[in-house]
């Protein structure tokens, strides 16, 4: 057991140490974020009882575009470097590879969410430091990084890998977008805290239901 | 050496085959290779080496076949296997970006290895790439990086080693290097399968040669009294093709 979380370590501490040589991924993607707030803040007219409807939505646009850009890198640089094969070598199972590689895109998705969430707050004028806002953001983030991982491993074998991973990908994620987005609103306009944690269960549901089916289909979806 | 051979084969290859698509690659291969031998197998480009290789090393799948491998189903037993194989092929597995000592490190967490700064100091020095190690693999030359593509699949010391064309951009130093590879760190000999274009390194590293040629083994045998001149007829012979 030690040694199935030590692997699944070692993954993460790999992709950790080669982002931070390279900054191939993080830093365009908090561009890219940061643009899109951006770009929404002058295309509205973001008075306190718009943006209290609208800013849930483009937060949840923000991050899930920049997501799944990031997304499509995780097996796309294994893949042209070869070192996808070195990987599948390991003696371990592929679950291991499956959490270490979520566990990346988990890492990087958060750091980009705790980067641009001071952002958000200073163009609309919305308070961040919110424990549910918190706690809705990590769940959701969960979520979106165990089926991102696995469809970028589907994808990295399909020969339009940048266009087939949105195409697989966001049809599944739509369920847990949805319910962050109407979690993120309630706790902006300040909703009953069972309408809150009603819409947070639910994402804690898909959560589960999405990390145990990943990793079990992890191994199918490694296949050439 | 020939003591040690034991009559059991370490890798058990029965009835296989393999396409990709509608191109048959691999065609009802039957290959027995025993404990400590080195078999090198010959052939043109596109006859099924590499194709070979990457089915034991579980990077490809038989469409049909029984694979054994020191005991081990290849299906039912993928982990145990990946724990007793090294593998070496055209692509180094190496992070360009990484020290040659953390893409080391890495693989060697990876396997679940103790004692890691021992076993990539002593795997380093057998590759004559000790002083290389704190520098990126990305600003090494294609000679130093199979140097320590060939480091990194000795890292678990396996006692079966496949090796896809580990020729390629090494110089003869490092080729000479090859011959340290034939035991594993207590002195057993290792299993191992040899794909090359390279007749002279093929013959004298092996007990045993074969020639693969329109997707099947068309000829195995031994290398005793086999010279470099009486190979290469019978190369042409059966390929049709000089080597």
């Amino acid at each position: 057991m030690k040694s199935y979380f030590n692997s699944i370590l070692t993954l993460l501490w790999k992709d950790i140490l080669l982002e931070l040589r390279t900054k191939e991924n993080i830093a365009p993607i908090i561009v890219f974020a940061g643009l899109v707030l951006l770009i929404f803040n002058f295309a509205i007219d973001p008075t306190p009882v718009l943006v209290a409807i609208v800013a849930p939505g483009i937060l949840w646009t923000a991050f899930t575009f920049s997501g799944v850009l990031g997304m499509s890198r995780t097996f796309v640089l294994e893949k042209d470097n070869g070192t996808f094969e070195g990987m599948m070598l390991c003696p371990v199972s592929r679950e291991v590879i499956f959490f270490g590689k979520m566990l990346a895109n988990l890492s990087f998705m958060l750091l980009i969410e705790i980067l641009i969430f001071p952002f958000f707050g200073i163009l609309f004028n919305i308070s961040i430091l919110i424990p549910n806002l918190i706690l809705v953001t990590f769940l959701t983030t969960l979520g979106f990084s165990s089926i991102g991982t696995i469809f970028s491993a589907i994808s990295v074998h399909t020969r339009a890998k940048e266009i087939m991973l949105p195409i697989l990908f966001f049809p599944i994620v739509v369920p847990i977008i949805l319910a962050a987005v109407q979690s993120t609103s309630l706790i902006i306009q300040n909703g009953t805290q069972e309408s809150i944690y009603t819409w947070i269960q639910l994402i804690a549901i898909f959560d589960i239901i999405f990390i145990v089916l990943s990793a079990y289909l992890f191994q199918f979806a490694l296949e050439e | 050496m020939e003591n040690t051979i034991i009559n059991k084969p370490a890798i058990s290859i029965q009835g296989l085959f393999k396409s990709f698509g509608r191109n048959l690659v691999l065609r009802d291969i039957n290959l027995d290779i025993y404990h400590g031998e080195r078999i090198t197998i010959f052939g043109p480009n596109g006859a099924g080496k590499s194709t070979l290789i990457k089915i034991l090393a579980m990077l490809t799948k038989p469409d049909f076949g029984q694979i054994n491998i020191l005991g081990y189903n290849l299906e039912s037993k993928p982990q145990n296997i990946r724990q007793l194989i090294g593998v070496v092929t055209h692509k180094t597995f190496l992070y360009e970006d990484l020290t040659g000592y953390e893409n080391l490190a890495f693989y060697a967490k990876m396997f679940g290895l103790n004692n890691i700064r021992e076993r990539i100091d002593a795997v380093t020095s057998k590759m004559g790439i000790q002083f290389r190690v704190d520098r990126k693999i990305g600003t090494l030359s294609h000679g130093m990086k199979k140097r320590f593509s060939i480091a990194r699949s000795l890292l678990h010391d396996p006692l079966i080693l496949l090796l896809d064309e580990p020729d390629g951009g090494l110089d003869q130093h490092a080729l000479a290097m090859l011959d340290t590879l034939v035991v594993n760190s207590e002195g057993i000999p290792r299993t191992i399968l040899l794909t090359t274009h390279n007749l002279d390194i093929g013959i004298n590293f092996s007990n045993k040669i074969g020639i693969i040629s329109n997707n099947s083994i068309i000829y195995l045998n031994t290398t005793k009294n086999m010279d470099l001149n009486t190979f290469k007829q019978i190369y042409i012979e059966h390929t049709g093709f000089e080597v």
